[in-house]
């Protein structure tokens, strides 16, 4: 699952590496540093931190049926042939 | 043009997008997410769908991402024919068409430019070409700076103490490794933020453990007869050896394949107007082009109208939404770019945030918190009124300021803060460098006042 | 006989099953004033963000008492210091810092994820308890015991000293309700400032220990503090761990509560969130906006003159925000009054916003997402015995005292 993050919004709550401390991770008080491809045993805690995000920063693909993700279409196996 | 033209063109029609990075695909959502139906290219010269460059320098140097994974996420299907690892090389305004570097035309009704800007590399060619001399920009680039670090180098060099330079030297400093950087003006993140906040950034890196030298440039790079780099000579008469270099000159912006094509395009970017149609040379408006992102350069009306340049994530975002949007659109209903300048960095544990235009500030003033300390506020003022504002870990007050911005509120602040402490009382020279003076790249350069001021001279591109 | 005031409508009691039409009252009149030595309350979404995020709106107790409130400033005290809560920066952020790094990330990055198992397994037993019975009262059978045993480990705190410290924690609580005690003269604070002192006397006997023989839990990493910032006084030791024991289930109570309230009342919801427990993510997102568990703000001064709307609040006022009225603004919110866990925009204020934020929302978040979704499985044919059901006395921290369910059986 691709993930990035606005951090122009990003205000340091820490709500993501709280809730999905493999993908999300404070470095020092309130920069937030993370992995923009998480693998898919985080499916469900990054739900939870897409969700979770005060200032709704977060975007990522590849969630569908999870919750909270914004967008469900993605670059899935089916359409990486559009990428080439 | 009449509606009937639009329509056709909305439903029909072919869009052109070079440059197939952040700005290119948020654009090329929105023009689906606004209902084109039309064919849709995207041009990129390299050989990856669009991906994210602000971790390589973060996240990817302090091994938290893979410099090969930050591929963006897709807001939306886009339904693109994709033209990868192929530069566009020159532009037909009258004819309508991109030419490719294989040899192959683009046709277009409406043309979208977002070709961003590349690191400006070292100057003296062969030096350049020593084993160990780098670059941050582009994925490769991230995974070859990373793989060497990772080899334990005795020194790395940074030249230029921006932020880029200034995150590779926090990224090394957290590896354990030893850095030297050198920079022209008085401190770091001088050009950007002045001379204020340049000298906390450097109490910063040195209290990490930088080499930090400051008024001093790098006059040349020296290999080993293997052809690797083994030391930087400075203008001081010193020699720093080093078995990577890192410049980090700031950018050059991807004009060059506009060349003589008649369009505003030149070493500064290429000139729109708020609406992002890009001008002509002679600085007329053109119909069908349009321009986004770092390569773009628009007029702002909350900053007297002047021509912004700004490498930012969220203006790339912003422009590219607003450019998508005003190429499909009845003239009535198009919208300008209005984005309130922001950014964000991080080194040595400290996150550091800005909005609106510092250097356009001749003040500033500590409105919260401490210089000593690294967590404060610093307020820009220019001419009586709020430009700008910066963090040091204290981001949450941030859109406070903004607002402040947007309203043109009077400066110096007045009024009572929390956490306003007796240094913030009174605002100080914010000690922005003579801009007659250059710097590494500055984020922000400002020219011009209005389209009007425009001077009908063509400047062909210069490296 | 006048008419009342909003204002006092809104802290009556009789209101407090249904306060939303008063708060759309309130957002007619975004700024309101209605007696000289009244507060400003703000309704509108876009002006509480705003003003949680203002330089000049202070949180600190001390301007609150200069600006005539000594009832209110008054809760805090009891001999301790006031807590992060009532502070501004930078003592507010040199306490809340080292209670985070005993907390969360960067420095305890896992030590709310590693509660999950445990959350887990409490919510199971506290359902398994039910037994035999058709019909609970699910604050006193689960929403309550749920969440105190969760801080009860976290802190450090023995969870059979539940009853003990129970009898501190109401009047405390109790104190925060802009209502209370208007009738009993200060007595009534008196008594708050009584109940802070013994419960901060006996979260001192446990950091003592905790200081000679320090265990894996946040009482013993904040008497043991070390950092940049120095270590925490035992004193602020204290006022942090009171906060943070009360906070960490007092809010969460209600929080849960008011879901499965909400959920029963919106069973396509409810039998959605049975087949798939990620719904719980979402449902607990619009929870926080539809019916948060912090209604409103009542301790903020401002320490300039702050225009909002083209209205002066002059500097030394305070200030009420009014999270509950903001998070159902439709100038923010499309359809503000449906409960719609699908809604793509649920940027609510239910945890607050800027420096002030929720410290525990991780915690409450977790927590609600797995009671809910747990509670959503396991009851067959869950109901209302009542609607609505008896509420808690508190205007501020608003939610049901008794939430009598009747259900036909237990699922595994």
């Amino acid at each position: 699952m691709r993930l990035v993050v606005d951090l122009n919004k990003c205000q340091g709550y820490a709500q993501c590496a709280f809730l999905a401390p493999d993908v999300f991770a404070m470095h020092g008080e309130e920069s937030l540093i993370y992995d923009p491809r998480a693998r898919e045993e985080q499916r469900e805690r990054l739900a939870r931190a897409v969700a979770a995000c005060p200032v709704q920063a977060i975007t990522a693909d590849g969630l569908e049926g999870a919750a909270g993700a914004e967008a469900s279409a993605g670059m899935g196996a089916g359409d990486a042939s559009d990428a080439r | 043009m009449p509606a009937d033209h639009l329509d056709w063109l909305r439903r029909e029609g072919r869009i052109v997008v070079v440059g197939a990075s952040l700005a290119g695909l948020r654009a090329a959502e929105t023009l689906r997410a606004e209902g084109f139906t039309g064919s849709l290219t995207m041009i990129g010269d390299e050989p990856y769908e669009p991906y994210d460059r602000p971790p390589l320098s973060k996240g990817v140097l302090l091994g938290k991402a893979s410099p090969l994974h930050t591929e963006l996420p897709h807001r939306r299907e886009i339904d693109a024919k994709w033209r990868l690892g192929v530069p566009a090389t020159g532009l037909d305004l009258s004819a309508k068409r991109v030419r490719l570097a294989d040899g192959d035309e683009v046709e277009y009704d409406r043309l979208l430019i977002a070709t961003g800007v590349r690191a400006r590399p070292w100057p003296k060619e062969d030096e350049a070409r020593l084993d160990g001399v780098c670059v941050l920009r582009t994925r490769e680039d991230a995974a070859d700076l990373y793989r060497r670090l990772k080899a334990g180098p005795r020194r790395v060099f940074v030249i230029g103490a921006g932020f880029a330079g200034s995150e590779v030297a926090s990224a090394c400093r957290e590896m354990g490794i030893e850095v030297t950087v050198a920079e022209r003006a008085g401190g770091p993140l001088v050009g950007a933020l002045g001379g204020v906040v340049g000298a906390v950034a450097a109490d910063l890196a040195v209290e990490n453990g930088v080499d930090l030298r400051t008024r001093v440039t790098v006059t040349s790079l020296e290999g080993d007869q293997a052809g690797r780099v083994r030391a930087v000579h400075l203008s001081d008469e010193s020699t720093v050896e080093a078995d990577v270099v890192v410049v980090s000159l700031g950018s050059v912006r991807n004009t060059d394949w506009l060349a003589g094509s008649g369009l505003g395009a030149g070493p500064r970017g290429i000139a729109c107007d708020a609406g992002c149609r890009a001008f002509d040379f002679r600085g007329i408006v053109t119909d069908d082009v349009f321009v986004a992102g770092d390569v773009a350069r628009s007029p702002h009306a909350l900053f007297g109208y002047q021509f912004l340049s700004l490498e930012h994530w969220g203006n790339a975002v912003a422009q590219a939404e607003t450019a998508a949007h005003n190429m499909i659109c009845h003239g009535a209903d198009r919208r300008p770019h209005l984005w309130m300048p922001a950014f964000w960095s991080s080194m040595f544990k400290v996150n550091i945030k800005s909005v609106g235009v510092p250097p356009m500030g001749e003040q500033i003033m500590i409105a919260q918190g401490s210089l000593a300390e690294r967590r404060f506020v610093g307020v820009y003022g220019h001419k009586g009124r709020i430009v700008a504002a910066v963090s040091f870990d204290n981001t949450r007050w941030l859109e406070f300021y903004q607002r402040q911005i947007e309203r043109g509120a009077p400066f110096p602040v007045e009024y009572p803060t929390v956490d306003r402490r007796p240094e913030g009382r009174q605002p100080v020279d914010a000690q922005f460098p003579d801009p007659s003076l250059p710097t590494h790249g500055p984020m922000v350069t400002m020219s011009g006042y209005s389209p009007a001021d425009q001077q009908l001279v063509f400047h062909p591109a210069r490296h | 006989m006048p008419q009342p005031t909003l204002l006092s409508r809104i802290t009556d009691f009789a209101n407090r099953a249904n306060p939303y039409p008063l708060y759309e009252e309130l957002r007619a009149a975004p700024v309101l004033h209605e007696e000289e030595d009244g507060p400003y309350v703000l309704s509108s979404y876009f002006d509480i963000e705003a003003l949680l995020h203002d330089p000049r709106i202070s949180s600190d107790a001390r301007n609150l008492a200069a600006a005539g409130d000594d009832e209110l400033a008054g809760d805090e005290t009891g001999g301790l210091p006031p807590s992060f809560l009532r502070l501004d920066p930078p003592e507010h952020d040199r306490l809340r810092r080292i209670a985070n790094s005993a907390f969360g990330p960067p420095h305890r990055p896992r030590r709310i994820e590693n509660l999950r198992g445990d959350m887990r397994q409490t919510v199971k037993e506290l359902i398994d308890g039910f037994g035999d019975e058709r019909r609970i009262d699910l604050v006193d059978q689960f929403a309550y015991p749920f969440p105190v045993t969760v801080i009860c480990r976290l802190l450090g705190v023995p969870r059979e000293d539940e009853p003990k410290f129970r009898g501190w924690v109401d009047p405390l609580v109790a104190s925060l309700d802009p209502a209370a005690g208007q009738d009993t003269g200060g007595e009534f604070q008196k008594s708050a400032q009584e109940a802070r002192m013994q419960l901060g006397m006996y979260l001192a006997g446990l950091a003592e220990q905790r200081a000679k023989e320090p265990r894996d839990d946040l009482l013993s990493d904040l008497v043991n503090s070390e950092g940049p910032d120095g270590a925490m006084t035992m004193m602020e030791v204290l006022s942090t761990s009171v906060l943070l024991l009360i906070a960490g289930h007092e809010t969460t109570v209600n929080l849960i509560t008011n879901g499965m309230l909400t959920l029963l009342r919106h069973p396509e919801v409810l039998a959605r969130l049975r087949e798939d427990p990620g719904l719980s993510v979402r449902i607990v997102e619009e929870l926080l906006r539809y019916e948060p568990p912090v209604q409103l703000v009542p301790q903020r001064t401002c320490i300039a003159d702050v225009e909002v709307r083209g209205v002066t609040i002059p500097k030394g006022s305070r200030i009420w925000l009014v999270l509950a009225a903001g998070n159902r603004d439709p100038e923010r919110f499309k359809d503000p009054q449906r409960f719609d866990p699908d809604r793509e925009d649920i940027q609510h204020l239910g945890f607050g916003s800027g420096i002030h934020s929720c410290f525990g929302a991780p915690l409450a978040r977790l927590e609600t997402q797995i009671a809910l979704s747990e509670l959503a499985r396991r009851l067959e044919n869950p109901r209302l015995v009542e609607d609505p059901p008896p509420y808690r006395q508190n205007a501020v921290l608003r939610g049901p005292r008794h939430l009598n369910i009747e259900f036909d059986g237990l699922r595994d």
